[in-house]
Protein backbone atom coordinates (compact mmCIF):
# COMPACT_ATOMS: atom_id res chain seq x y z
CA UNK A 1 0.00 0.00 0.00
CA UNK A 2 1.42 3.35 -0.95
CA UNK A 3 0.92 6.33 1.28
CA UNK A 4 -0.58 8.54 -1.42
CA UNK A 5 -4.09 9.59 -0.42
CA UNK A 6 -6.61 8.00 -2.74
CA UNK A 7 -8.17 11.29 -3.80
CA UNK A 8 -4.80 12.58 -5.00
CA UNK A 9 -4.03 9.55 -7.12
CA UNK A 10 -4.02 9.59 -10.86
CA UNK A 11 -6.47 7.29 -12.55
CA UNK A 12 -3.68 4.93 -13.46
CA UNK A 13 -2.27 4.81 -9.93
CA UNK A 14 -5.71 4.15 -8.53
CA UNK A 15 -6.22 1.40 -11.10
CA UNK A 16 -2.95 -0.31 -10.34
CA UNK A 17 -3.53 -0.17 -6.65
CA UNK A 18 -7.09 -1.40 -6.95
CA UNK A 19 -5.74 -4.38 -8.86
CA UNK A 20 -3.19 -5.03 -6.13
CA UNK A 21 -5.78 -4.76 -3.38
CA UNK A 22 -8.16 -7.13 -5.14
CA UNK A 23 -5.32 -9.56 -5.73
CA UNK A 24 -4.28 -9.47 -2.09
CA UNK A 25 -7.82 -10.01 -0.89
CA UNK A 26 -8.38 -12.85 -3.32
CA UNK A 27 -5.24 -14.62 -2.25
CA UNK A 28 -6.73 -14.56 1.21
CA UNK A 29 -3.38 -14.42 2.98
CA UNK A 30 -4.09 -11.27 4.94
CA UNK A 31 -5.38 -11.10 8.47
CA UNK A 32 -9.09 -10.49 8.86
CA UNK A 33 -8.84 -7.02 10.37
CA UNK A 34 -6.33 -6.09 7.70
CA UNK A 35 -8.61 -7.46 5.01
CA UNK A 36 -11.36 -5.17 6.23
CA UNK A 37 -9.02 -2.20 5.91
CA UNK A 38 -8.01 -3.48 2.49
CA UNK A 39 -11.61 -3.77 1.44
CA UNK A 40 -12.30 -0.21 2.51
CA UNK A 41 -9.29 1.02 0.61
CA UNK A 42 -10.34 -0.99 -2.42
CA UNK A 43 -13.80 0.54 -2.28
CA UNK A 44 -12.29 4.02 -2.11
CA UNK A 45 -10.01 3.23 -5.04
CA UNK A 46 -12.90 1.90 -7.07
CA UNK A 47 -14.87 5.03 -6.35
CA UNK A 48 -11.89 7.11 -7.38
CA UNK A 49 -11.69 5.22 -10.70
CA UNK A 50 -15.40 5.54 -11.31
CA UNK A 51 -15.39 9.23 -10.55
CA UNK A 52 -12.57 9.70 -12.98
CA UNK A 53 -14.42 7.72 -15.63
CA UNK A 54 -17.64 9.64 -15.01
CA UNK A 55 -15.79 12.91 -15.36
CA UNK A 56 -15.22 12.09 -19.01
CA UNK A 57 -16.29 15.20 -20.85
CA UNK A 58 -15.45 16.52 -24.21
CA UNK A 59 -14.35 20.07 -24.47
CA UNK A 60 -12.61 21.16 -27.60
CA UNK A 61 -11.01 24.55 -27.97
CA UNK A 62 -8.65 26.02 -30.47
CA UNK A 63 -5.84 28.31 -29.49
CA UNK A 64 -5.95 31.78 -30.98
CA UNK A 65 -2.67 33.25 -32.07
CA UNK A 66 -1.47 36.78 -32.57
CA UNK A 67 0.38 37.96 -35.62
CA UNK A 68 3.66 36.62 -34.22
CA UNK A 69 2.20 33.17 -33.73
CA UNK A 70 2.04 33.57 -29.91
CA UNK A 71 -1.05 32.17 -28.18
CA UNK A 72 -3.50 34.75 -26.97
CA UNK A 73 -6.40 32.63 -25.77
CA UNK A 74 -8.85 30.00 -26.89
CA UNK A 75 -12.04 29.91 -28.78
CA UNK A 76 -14.52 27.08 -28.67
CA UNK A 77 -14.62 24.78 -31.65
CA UNK A 78 -17.99 23.60 -32.84
CA UNK A 79 -19.17 21.17 -35.42
CA UNK A 80 -16.21 18.85 -35.62
CA UNK B 1 48.74 54.78 -79.90
CA UNK B 2 47.91 58.06 -78.43
CA UNK B 3 48.90 58.91 -75.00
CA UNK B 4 45.82 61.06 -74.54
CA UNK B 5 42.28 60.35 -75.64
CA UNK B 6 41.78 62.66 -78.48
CA UNK B 7 38.49 62.15 -80.18
CA UNK B 8 38.91 62.20 -83.90
CA UNK B 9 36.08 63.19 -86.25
CA UNK B 10 34.58 60.18 -87.91
CA UNK B 11 35.07 57.85 -85.00
CA UNK B 12 31.68 56.35 -84.13
CA UNK B 13 32.61 54.16 -81.15
CA UNK B 14 30.29 55.24 -78.35
CA UNK B 15 31.75 56.02 -75.00
CA UNK B 16 30.07 54.98 -71.71
CA UNK B 17 30.60 55.93 -68.21
CA UNK B 18 30.99 52.91 -65.81
CA UNK B 19 27.57 53.50 -64.40
CA UNK B 20 26.09 53.76 -67.86
CA UNK B 21 27.55 50.45 -69.00
CA UNK B 22 26.68 48.79 -65.66
CA UNK B 23 23.12 49.95 -66.12
CA UNK B 24 23.10 48.72 -69.71
CA UNK B 25 24.42 45.30 -68.73
CA UNK B 26 21.92 45.01 -65.90
CA UNK B 27 19.05 45.96 -68.18
CA UNK B 28 20.24 43.60 -70.89
CA UNK B 29 20.48 40.70 -68.42
CA UNK B 30 17.10 41.38 -66.95
CA UNK B 31 15.24 41.84 -70.21
CA UNK B 32 16.83 39.18 -72.32
CA UNK B 33 16.53 36.37 -69.75
CA UNK B 34 13.49 37.36 -67.74
CA UNK B 35 12.37 34.81 -65.15
CA UNK B 36 14.31 31.58 -65.52
CA UNK B 37 14.78 28.20 -63.85
CA UNK B 38 18.27 26.92 -63.19
CA UNK B 39 19.17 23.45 -62.01
CA UNK B 40 22.30 22.81 -60.00
CA UNK B 41 23.82 21.74 -56.73
CA UNK B 42 23.83 24.17 -53.86
CA UNK B 43 27.33 25.29 -52.98
CA UNK B 44 28.27 27.29 -49.92
CA UNK B 45 25.35 29.04 -48.21
CA UNK B 46 25.70 32.25 -46.22
CA UNK B 47 22.94 34.04 -44.40
CA UNK B 48 23.91 37.64 -43.67
CA UNK B 49 22.98 39.29 -40.44
CA UNK B 50 20.59 41.43 -42.43
CA UNK B 51 18.60 38.25 -43.17
CA UNK B 52 19.52 38.10 -46.84
CA UNK B 53 20.60 34.70 -48.07
CA UNK B 54 23.62 34.34 -50.36
CA UNK B 55 24.52 31.04 -51.95
CA UNK B 56 25.95 29.43 -55.06
CA UNK B 57 24.44 27.02 -57.52
CA UNK B 58 27.07 25.03 -59.35
CA UNK B 59 27.66 22.28 -61.82
CA UNK B 60 30.97 20.59 -62.52
CA UNK B 61 32.47 23.60 -64.29
CA UNK B 62 30.71 26.84 -63.38
CA UNK B 63 29.20 28.67 -60.48
CA UNK B 64 26.14 30.94 -60.41
CA UNK B 65 25.83 33.36 -57.50
CA UNK B 66 22.32 33.46 -56.06
CA UNK B 67 20.65 35.83 -53.62
CA UNK B 68 17.33 35.63 -51.82
CA UNK B 69 16.31 38.76 -49.99
CA UNK B 70 15.15 38.66 -46.44
CA UNK B 71 11.52 39.18 -47.42
CA UNK B 72 11.68 36.34 -49.90
CA UNK B 73 13.34 33.77 -47.59
CA UNK B 74 10.18 33.07 -45.61
CA UNK B 75 8.28 32.04 -48.72
CA UNK B 76 10.87 29.54 -49.92
CA UNK B 77 9.45 26.05 -49.69
CA UNK B 78 12.95 24.63 -49.37
CA UNK B 79 15.78 26.48 -47.72
CA UNK B 80 18.89 25.74 -49.77
CA UNK B 81 21.41 23.50 -48.08
CA UNK B 82 24.88 22.73 -49.30
CA UNK B 83 24.96 19.65 -51.47
CA UNK B 84 21.26 19.71 -52.24
CA UNK B 85 20.28 19.26 -55.88
CA UNK B 86 17.79 22.02 -56.59
CA UNK B 87 15.95 23.89 -59.25
CA UNK B 88 15.92 27.59 -58.44
CA UNK B 89 13.59 30.10 -60.04
CA UNK B 90 14.31 33.83 -60.29
CA UNK B 91 15.54 36.74 -62.31
CA UNK B 92 19.08 37.25 -63.53
CA UNK B 93 20.47 40.60 -62.58
CA UNK B 94 23.75 42.39 -62.15
CA UNK B 95 25.40 44.12 -59.22
CA UNK B 96 27.26 47.03 -60.78
CA UNK B 97 29.21 47.89 -57.66
CA UNK B 98 31.14 44.66 -57.95
CA UNK B 99 30.80 43.99 -61.65
CA UNK B 100 29.02 40.80 -60.85
CA UNK B 101 25.88 39.19 -61.99
CA UNK B 102 23.66 36.89 -59.97
CA UNK B 103 20.31 35.24 -59.85
CA UNK B 104 17.72 36.67 -57.51
CA UNK B 105 15.93 33.47 -56.41
CA UNK B 106 12.38 33.58 -55.14
CA UNK B 107 11.68 29.86 -55.24
CA UNK B 108 13.76 26.80 -54.50
CA UNK B 109 12.59 23.31 -55.30
CA UNK B 110 14.41 20.09 -54.70
CA UNK B 111 15.42 18.59 -58.02
CA UNK B 112 13.35 15.42 -58.05
CA UNK B 113 12.39 12.85 -55.39
CA UNK B 114 15.79 11.23 -55.42
CA UNK B 115 17.39 14.46 -54.28
CA UNK B 116 14.71 14.97 -51.63
CA UNK B 117 15.20 11.49 -50.21
CA UNK B 118 18.96 12.01 -50.21
CA UNK B 119 18.43 15.19 -48.20
CA UNK B 120 16.14 13.40 -45.76
CA UNK B 121 18.68 10.61 -45.32
CA UNK B 122 21.35 13.13 -44.59
CA UNK B 123 19.25 14.83 -41.91
CA UNK B 124 18.32 11.51 -40.38
CA UNK B 125 21.94 10.53 -40.08
CA UNK B 126 22.83 13.85 -38.51
CA UNK B 127 20.06 13.68 -35.90
CA UNK B 128 20.63 10.02 -35.22
CA UNK B 129 24.29 10.65 -34.57
CA UNK B 130 23.20 13.18 -31.95
CA UNK B 131 21.26 10.42 -30.24
CA UNK B 132 17.85 12.00 -30.78
CA UNK B 133 16.36 8.71 -32.01
CA UNK B 134 17.58 6.67 -29.04
CA UNK B 135 14.91 4.38 -27.60
CA UNK B 136 15.78 5.46 -24.05
CA UNK B 137 14.71 9.01 -24.93
CA UNK B 138 11.18 7.82 -25.57
CA UNK B 139 8.87 8.57 -22.67
CA UNK B 140 5.80 6.54 -21.84
CA UNK B 141 2.49 8.14 -22.70
CA UNK B 142 0.22 9.00 -19.77
CA UNK B 143 -2.37 6.31 -19.25
CA UNK B 144 -5.23 8.74 -19.16
CA UNK B 145 -4.27 12.26 -20.22
CA UNK B 146 -6.43 15.05 -18.87
CA UNK B 147 -5.77 17.49 -21.69
CA UNK B 148 -4.58 16.58 -25.16
CA UNK B 149 -2.87 19.18 -27.29
CA UNK B 150 -3.36 18.60 -31.00
CA UNK B 151 -1.12 20.37 -33.48
CA UNK B 152 -2.73 20.26 -36.90
CA UNK B 153 -4.87 22.19 -39.33
CA UNK B 154 -8.15 23.29 -37.71
CA UNK B 155 -9.94 22.35 -40.89
CA UNK B 156 -10.13 19.08 -42.65
CA UNK B 157 -10.58 15.43 -41.93
CA UNK B 158 -7.60 14.98 -39.60
CA UNK B 159 -8.87 16.88 -36.59
CA UNK B 160 -12.34 15.47 -37.18
CA UNK B 161 -10.99 11.91 -37.17
CA UNK B 162 -9.07 12.51 -33.99
CA UNK B 163 -11.96 14.12 -32.13
CA UNK B 164 -14.33 11.45 -33.35
CA UNK B 165 -12.15 8.62 -32.13
CA UNK B 166 -11.50 10.35 -28.82
CA UNK B 167 -15.23 10.78 -28.35
CA UNK B 168 -15.75 7.07 -29.00
CA UNK B 169 -13.11 5.99 -26.59
CA UNK B 170 -12.85 8.53 -23.85
CA UNK B 171 -14.00 12.13 -24.26
CA UNK B 172 -11.23 14.45 -23.13
CA UNK B 173 -10.37 18.10 -23.17
CA UNK B 174 -8.64 18.94 -26.41
CA UNK B 175 -6.66 22.05 -27.24
CA UNK B 176 -6.04 22.58 -30.94
CA UNK B 177 -3.05 24.62 -32.00
CA UNK B 178 -3.79 25.58 -35.59
CA UNK B 179 -0.85 25.32 -37.99
CA UNK B 180 -0.23 25.16 -41.70
CA UNK B 181 0.40 21.53 -42.52
CA UNK B 182 2.10 22.14 -45.82
CA UNK B 183 4.02 24.82 -47.58
CA UNK B 184 6.73 27.08 -46.39
CA UNK B 185 4.98 28.03 -43.13
CA UNK B 186 4.42 24.47 -42.05
CA UNK B 187 7.76 23.72 -40.36
CA UNK B 188 8.15 26.97 -38.43
CA UNK B 189 4.54 26.91 -37.27
CA UNK B 190 4.63 23.31 -36.15
CA UNK B 191 7.94 23.87 -34.33
CA UNK B 192 6.52 26.95 -32.65
CA UNK B 193 3.37 25.08 -31.64
CA UNK B 194 5.32 22.24 -29.99
CA UNK B 195 7.47 24.75 -28.20
CA UNK B 196 4.41 26.87 -27.32
CA UNK B 197 2.56 23.98 -25.69
CA UNK B 198 5.67 23.18 -23.64
CA UNK B 199 5.87 26.77 -22.48
CA UNK B 200 2.39 26.62 -20.97
CA UNK B 201 2.49 26.15 -17.22
CA UNK B 202 0.17 24.20 -14.99
CA UNK B 203 -2.44 26.54 -13.65
CA UNK B 204 -1.67 29.20 -16.27
CA UNK B 205 -4.21 31.07 -18.37
CA UNK B 206 -4.05 28.25 -20.92
CA UNK B 207 -4.01 24.76 -19.46
CA UNK B 208 -0.91 22.71 -20.25
CA UNK B 209 -1.67 19.49 -22.06
CA UNK B 210 -0.17 16.25 -20.77
CA UNK B 211 -0.04 14.72 -24.22
CA UNK B 212 0.66 16.17 -27.68
CA UNK B 213 -0.43 14.86 -31.06
CA UNK B 214 1.17 16.26 -34.19
CA UNK B 215 -1.06 15.18 -37.04
CA UNK B 216 -1.45 15.56 -40.77
CA UNK B 217 -3.28 13.59 -43.39
CA UNK B 218 -1.66 11.83 -46.30
CA UNK B 219 -0.01 13.64 -49.18
CA UNK B 220 2.95 13.71 -51.49
CA UNK B 221 6.47 13.85 -50.14
CA UNK B 222 6.53 17.53 -50.96
CA UNK B 223 3.28 18.06 -49.06
CA UNK B 224 4.71 16.33 -45.99
CA UNK B 225 8.09 17.97 -46.35
CA UNK B 226 7.55 20.42 -43.49
CA UNK B 227 7.62 17.46 -41.06
CA UNK B 228 11.05 16.53 -42.41
CA UNK B 229 12.50 19.86 -41.42
CA UNK B 230 15.13 19.88 -38.75
CA UNK B 231 13.44 22.58 -36.65
CA UNK B 232 10.33 20.41 -36.34
CA UNK B 233 12.35 17.33 -35.40
CA UNK B 234 14.37 19.27 -32.85
CA UNK B 235 11.26 20.84 -31.32
CA UNK B 236 9.67 17.40 -31.00
CA UNK B 237 12.82 16.00 -29.44
CA UNK B 238 12.96 18.85 -26.95
CA UNK B 239 9.32 18.50 -25.94
CA UNK B 240 8.85 17.74 -22.26
CA UNK B 241 5.29 16.66 -22.97
CA UNK B 242 5.04 13.17 -24.45
CA UNK B 243 4.35 13.45 -28.15
CA UNK B 244 2.64 11.24 -30.70
CA UNK B 245 3.40 11.90 -34.35
CA UNK B 246 0.79 10.99 -36.91
CA UNK B 247 1.84 12.38 -40.26
CA UNK B 248 0.60 11.03 -43.56
CA UNK B 249 -0.34 7.44 -44.14
CA UNK B 250 1.19 4.34 -42.72
CA UNK B 251 3.78 4.14 -45.49
CA UNK B 252 4.96 7.71 -45.05
CA UNK B 253 7.73 8.20 -42.60
CA UNK B 254 8.84 11.70 -41.82
CA UNK B 255 11.69 12.96 -39.66
CA UNK B 256 9.39 13.82 -36.75
CA UNK B 257 8.36 10.14 -36.52
CA UNK B 258 11.90 9.21 -35.48
CA UNK B 259 12.04 11.64 -32.58
CA UNK B 260 8.46 11.44 -31.32
CA UNK B 261 7.72 9.24 -28.31
CA UNK B 262 5.21 7.19 -30.32
CA UNK B 263 4.52 7.10 -34.02
CA UNK B 264 0.93 6.54 -35.07
CA UNK B 265 0.30 5.33 -38.61
CA UNK B 266 -2.79 7.54 -38.92
CA UNK B 267 -4.43 10.36 -36.94
CA UNK B 268 -7.16 7.95 -35.85
CA UNK B 269 -4.55 5.58 -34.51
CA UNK B 270 -3.02 8.48 -32.61
CA UNK B 271 -6.34 9.04 -30.82
CA UNK B 272 -6.40 5.34 -29.95
CA UNK B 273 -2.95 5.54 -28.47
CA UNK B 274 -3.86 8.65 -26.54
CA UNK B 275 -6.72 7.36 -24.43
CA UNK B 276 -8.03 4.03 -23.19
CA UNK B 277 -11.60 2.95 -23.86
CA UNK B 278 -13.78 4.40 -21.16
CA UNK B 279 -16.47 1.74 -21.33
CA UNK B 280 -13.89 -0.99 -20.99
CA UNK B 281 -12.47 0.77 -17.96
CA UNK B 282 -15.94 1.16 -16.49
CA UNK B 283 -16.51 -2.54 -17.00
CA UNK B 284 -13.11 -3.28 -15.55
CA UNK B 285 -13.79 -1.10 -12.54
CA UNK B 286 -17.13 -2.77 -12.01
CA UNK B 287 -15.48 -6.14 -12.23
CA UNK B 288 -12.79 -5.11 -9.77
CA UNK B 289 -15.51 -3.90 -7.44
CA UNK B 290 -17.30 -7.23 -7.71
CA UNK B 291 -14.07 -9.11 -7.13
CA UNK B 292 -13.34 -6.88 -4.19
CA UNK B 293 -16.68 -7.55 -2.56
CA UNK B 294 -16.46 -11.24 -3.35
CA UNK B 295 -12.95 -11.48 -2.00
CA UNK B 296 -13.94 -9.64 1.16
CA UNK B 297 -17.00 -11.76 1.76
CA UNK B 298 -15.00 -14.86 0.85
CA UNK B 299 -12.47 -13.90 3.43
CA UNK B 300 -15.20 -13.75 6.05
CA UNK B 301 -16.94 -16.87 4.77
CA UNK B 302 -13.76 -18.83 4.68
CA UNK B 303 -12.97 -17.87 8.23
CA UNK B 304 -16.51 -18.59 9.35
CA UNK B 305 -16.26 -22.03 7.76
CA UNK B 306 -12.92 -22.63 9.34
CA UNK B 307 -14.32 -21.51 12.67
CA UNK B 308 -17.18 -23.96 12.31
CA UNK B 309 -14.80 -26.73 11.34
CA UNK B 310 -12.54 -26.00 14.22
CA UNK B 311 -15.34 -25.71 16.72
CA UNK B 312 -16.63 -29.09 15.56
CA UNK B 313 -13.24 -30.53 16.10
CA UNK B 314 -13.04 -28.91 19.52
CA UNK B 315 -13.81 -31.64 22.14
CA UNK B 316 -16.65 -30.96 24.63
CA UNK B 317 -15.87 -30.36 28.27
CA UNK B 318 -17.60 -33.67 29.08
CA UNK B 319 -15.40 -35.65 26.74
CA UNK B 320 -12.29 -33.88 27.93
CA UNK B 321 -12.94 -35.07 31.46
CA UNK B 322 -14.37 -38.52 30.80
CA UNK B 323 -11.11 -40.39 30.74
CA UNK B 324 -9.62 -38.78 33.83
CA UNK B 325 -12.97 -39.24 35.54
CA UNK B 326 -12.96 -42.94 34.77
CA UNK B 327 -9.49 -43.20 36.15
CA UNK B 328 -10.53 -41.31 39.17
CA UNK B 329 -13.54 -43.51 39.73
CA UNK B 330 -11.46 -46.61 39.39
CA UNK B 331 -8.91 -45.34 41.84
CA UNK B 332 -11.49 -43.99 44.27
CA UNK B 333 -13.16 -47.37 44.34
CA UNK B 334 -9.97 -49.00 45.37
CA UNK B 335 -9.14 -46.42 48.02
CA UNK B 336 -10.95 -48.06 51.00
CA UNK B 337 -9.72 -51.56 50.20
CA UNK B 338 -6.24 -50.20 49.66
CA UNK B 339 -6.00 -48.98 53.23
CA UNK B 340 -7.04 -52.31 54.63
CA UNK B 341 -4.72 -54.14 52.29
CA UNK B 342 -1.88 -51.83 53.19
CA UNK B 343 -2.35 -52.41 56.89
CA UNK B 344 -2.59 -56.14 56.34
CA UNK B 345 0.51 -56.19 54.27
CA UNK B 346 2.41 -54.30 56.91
CA UNK B 347 1.08 -56.52 59.63
CA UNK B 348 2.26 -59.55 57.72
CA UNK B 349 5.68 -58.05 57.38
CA UNK B 350 5.77 -57.22 61.08
CA UNK B 351 4.91 -60.77 61.86
CA UNK B 352 7.65 -62.00 59.57
CA UNK B 353 10.18 -59.73 61.16
CA UNK B 354 9.16 -60.32 64.78
CA UNK B 355 9.16 -64.09 64.47
CA UNK B 356 12.88 -64.57 65.23
CA UNK B 357 12.73 -62.05 68.07
CA UNK B 358 12.41 -64.29 71.32
CA UNK B 359 13.95 -63.98 74.93
CA UNK B 360 15.64 -67.37 74.65
CA UNK B 361 17.91 -66.16 71.93
CA UNK B 362 18.84 -63.14 74.00
CA UNK B 363 19.52 -65.35 76.99
CA UNK B 364 21.79 -67.55 74.99
CA UNK B 365 23.74 -64.52 74.00
CA UNK B 366 24.02 -63.27 77.59
CA UNK B 367 25.18 -66.70 78.76
CA UNK B 368 27.83 -66.83 76.11
CA UNK B 369 29.16 -63.45 77.09
CA UNK B 370 29.10 -64.29 80.77
CA UNK B 371 31.12 -67.46 80.16
CA UNK B 372 33.70 -65.51 78.37
CA UNK B 373 33.88 -62.96 81.20
CA UNK B 374 34.33 -65.69 83.77
CA UNK B 375 37.09 -67.26 81.75
CA UNK B 376 38.95 -64.02 81.42
CA UNK B 377 38.36 -63.06 85.10
CA UNK B 378 39.87 -66.31 86.28
CA UNK B 379 43.06 -65.50 84.50
CA UNK B 380 43.30 -62.17 86.30
CA UNK B 381 45.36 -62.76 89.74
CA UNK B 382 47.76 -60.48 91.84
CA UNK B 383 50.61 -63.09 92.15
CA UNK B 384 52.39 -61.96 89.10
CA UNK B 385 52.36 -58.38 90.36
CA UNK B 386 53.67 -59.37 93.84
CA UNK B 387 56.54 -61.18 92.25
CA UNK B 388 57.48 -58.21 90.29
CA UNK B 389 57.32 -55.86 93.29
CA UNK B 390 59.59 -58.11 95.35
CA UNK B 391 62.15 -58.33 92.57
CA UNK B 392 62.26 -54.60 92.13
CA UNK B 393 62.49 -54.05 95.96
CA UNK B 394 65.61 -56.25 96.15
CA UNK B 395 67.20 -54.41 93.39
CA UNK B 396 66.54 -51.08 95.09
CA UNK B 397 68.13 -52.29 98.41
CA UNK B 398 71.25 -53.49 96.62
CA UNK B 399 71.66 -50.24 94.81
CA UNK B 400 71.20 -48.08 97.96
CA UNK B 401 73.82 -50.18 99.85
CA UNK B 402 76.28 -49.65 97.09
CA UNK B 403 75.56 -45.96 97.13
CA UNK B 404 76.13 -45.72 100.89
CA UNK B 405 79.45 -47.54 100.73
CA UNK B 406 80.66 -45.42 97.88
CA UNK B 407 79.80 -42.25 99.78
CA UNK B 408 81.58 -43.22 103.03
CA UNK B 409 84.76 -44.17 101.28
CA UNK B 410 84.85 -40.92 99.43
CA UNK B 411 84.35 -38.77 102.58
CA UNK B 412 87.19 -40.59 104.45
CA UNK B 413 89.59 -40.13 101.64
CA UNK B 414 88.80 -36.40 101.38
CA UNK B 415 89.26 -35.94 105.23
CA UNK B 416 92.71 -37.60 105.16
CA UNK B 417 93.69 -35.34 102.28
CA UNK B 418 92.45 -32.29 104.18
CA UNK B 419 94.45 -33.17 107.32
CA UNK B 420 97.61 -33.67 105.34
CA UNK B 421 97.14 -30.37 103.57
CA UNK B 422 96.48 -28.50 106.83
CA UNK B 423 99.60 -29.93 108.38
CA UNK B 424 101.52 -28.68 105.43
CA UNK B 425 99.93 -25.22 105.79
CA UNK B 426 100.90 -25.09 109.48
CA UNK B 427 104.46 -25.83 108.61
CA UNK B 428 104.70 -23.27 105.89
CA UNK B 429 102.71 -20.33 107.54
CA UNK B 430 104.27 -17.27 109.22
CA UNK B 431 102.90 -18.46 112.66
CA UNK B 432 105.42 -21.16 112.71
CA UNK B 433 108.03 -18.47 112.03
CA UNK B 434 106.65 -16.50 114.95
CA UNK B 435 107.38 -19.50 117.13
CA UNK B 436 110.95 -19.28 116.05
CA UNK B 437 111.23 -15.77 117.44
CA UNK B 438 110.06 -13.48 114.64
CA UNK B 439 107.32 -10.87 115.14
CA UNK B 440 104.90 -9.04 112.79
CA UNK B 441 104.42 -5.30 113.17
CA UNK B 442 101.22 -3.52 112.23
CA UNK B 443 99.90 0.02 112.78
CA UNK B 444 96.74 0.72 114.76
CA UNK B 445 94.73 0.16 111.62
CA UNK B 446 96.11 -3.33 111.32
CA UNK B 447 98.17 -2.44 108.25
CA UNK B 448 101.39 -4.47 107.94
CA UNK B 449 104.47 -2.35 108.38
CA UNK B 450 107.67 -3.57 106.80
CA UNK B 451 109.98 -0.58 107.15
CA UNK B 452 111.20 1.49 109.93
CA UNK B 453 109.97 4.69 108.23
CA UNK B 454 106.47 3.43 108.23
CA UNK B 455 106.70 2.36 111.83
CA UNK B 456 108.01 5.76 112.81
CA UNK B 457 104.95 7.44 111.27
CA UNK B 458 102.44 5.18 113.01
CA UNK B 459 100.73 6.51 116.12
CA UNK B 460 100.58 3.06 117.64
CA UNK B 461 102.13 -0.27 116.84
CA UNK B 462 100.81 -3.77 117.24
CA UNK B 463 103.41 -6.44 117.44
CA UNK B 464 102.31 -9.98 116.98
CA UNK B 465 104.22 -12.77 118.67
CA UNK B 466 103.67 -16.43 118.63
CA UNK B 467 101.72 -16.31 121.76
CA UNK B 468 99.76 -13.08 121.21
CA UNK B 469 99.85 -9.44 120.14
CA UNK B 470 101.49 -6.66 122.05
CA UNK B 471 99.89 -3.22 121.65
CA UNK B 472 102.55 -0.67 122.32
CA UNK B 473 100.20 2.22 122.80
CA UNK B 474 98.15 0.66 125.58
CA UNK B 475 96.60 -2.39 126.92
CA UNK B 476 97.14 -5.75 125.24
CA UNK B 477 94.53 -6.41 122.67
CA UNK B 478 92.62 -9.50 122.11
CA UNK B 479 94.30 -12.69 121.25
CA UNK B 480 95.90 -13.26 117.97
CA UNK B 481 92.94 -15.27 116.74
CA UNK B 482 91.32 -12.27 115.13
CA UNK B 483 93.91 -11.31 112.55
CA UNK B 484 94.73 -14.92 112.05
CA UNK B 485 93.62 -15.81 108.60
CA UNK B 486 91.62 -18.95 108.70
CA UNK B 487 91.51 -21.19 105.72
CA UNK B 488 88.20 -20.73 103.94
CA UNK B 489 85.36 -22.69 105.20
CA UNK B 490 84.81 -25.74 103.14
CA UNK B 491 81.24 -26.51 102.35
CA UNK B 492 79.91 -29.88 103.21
CA UNK B 493 79.44 -32.22 100.41
CA UNK B 494 76.13 -33.23 101.78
Amino acid sequence: MTETPVDQMSFEQAMKELETVVGQLERGDVALDQSIALYERGAALKKRCEDELKRAEEKVAAITLDSNGQPTGTKPVEGL
Amino acid sequence: MDLLDDPQPGQNMPEFTVSEISGEVKRALETSFGRIRVRGEVGRVFQARSGHLYYDIKDDRNVLACTTWKGQVASLSVVPEEGLEVVVTGRLTAFGAQSKYNLNVDEVAVAGQGALMALLEKRKKALESEGLFAPERKRPLPYLPQIIGVITSPQGAVIRDILHRLRDRFPRKVLIWPVAVQGANCAPEVARAIDGFNRLTHGGALPRPDLLIVARGGGSIEDLWGFNEEIVARAAAASQIPLISAVGHETDTTLIDFVSDRRAPTPTAAAEMAVPVRLELLAWTGEQGARLSRAASDAVQRRAQRLRDLSRALPTGESLFSVPRQRFDRVADKLDGALVTGVQRRRLRLAELSAPLRPSSLRALVTARRDRLAHLGSRLSPRALDREIAAQGDRLTRLSDRLQAAQTTRVDRLRQRLDATDRLRETLGYKATLARGYAVVRDDQGTLLTTRAEAAKATALQIEFADGTLDTSGAPTKSASKPKQKPPEQGSLF
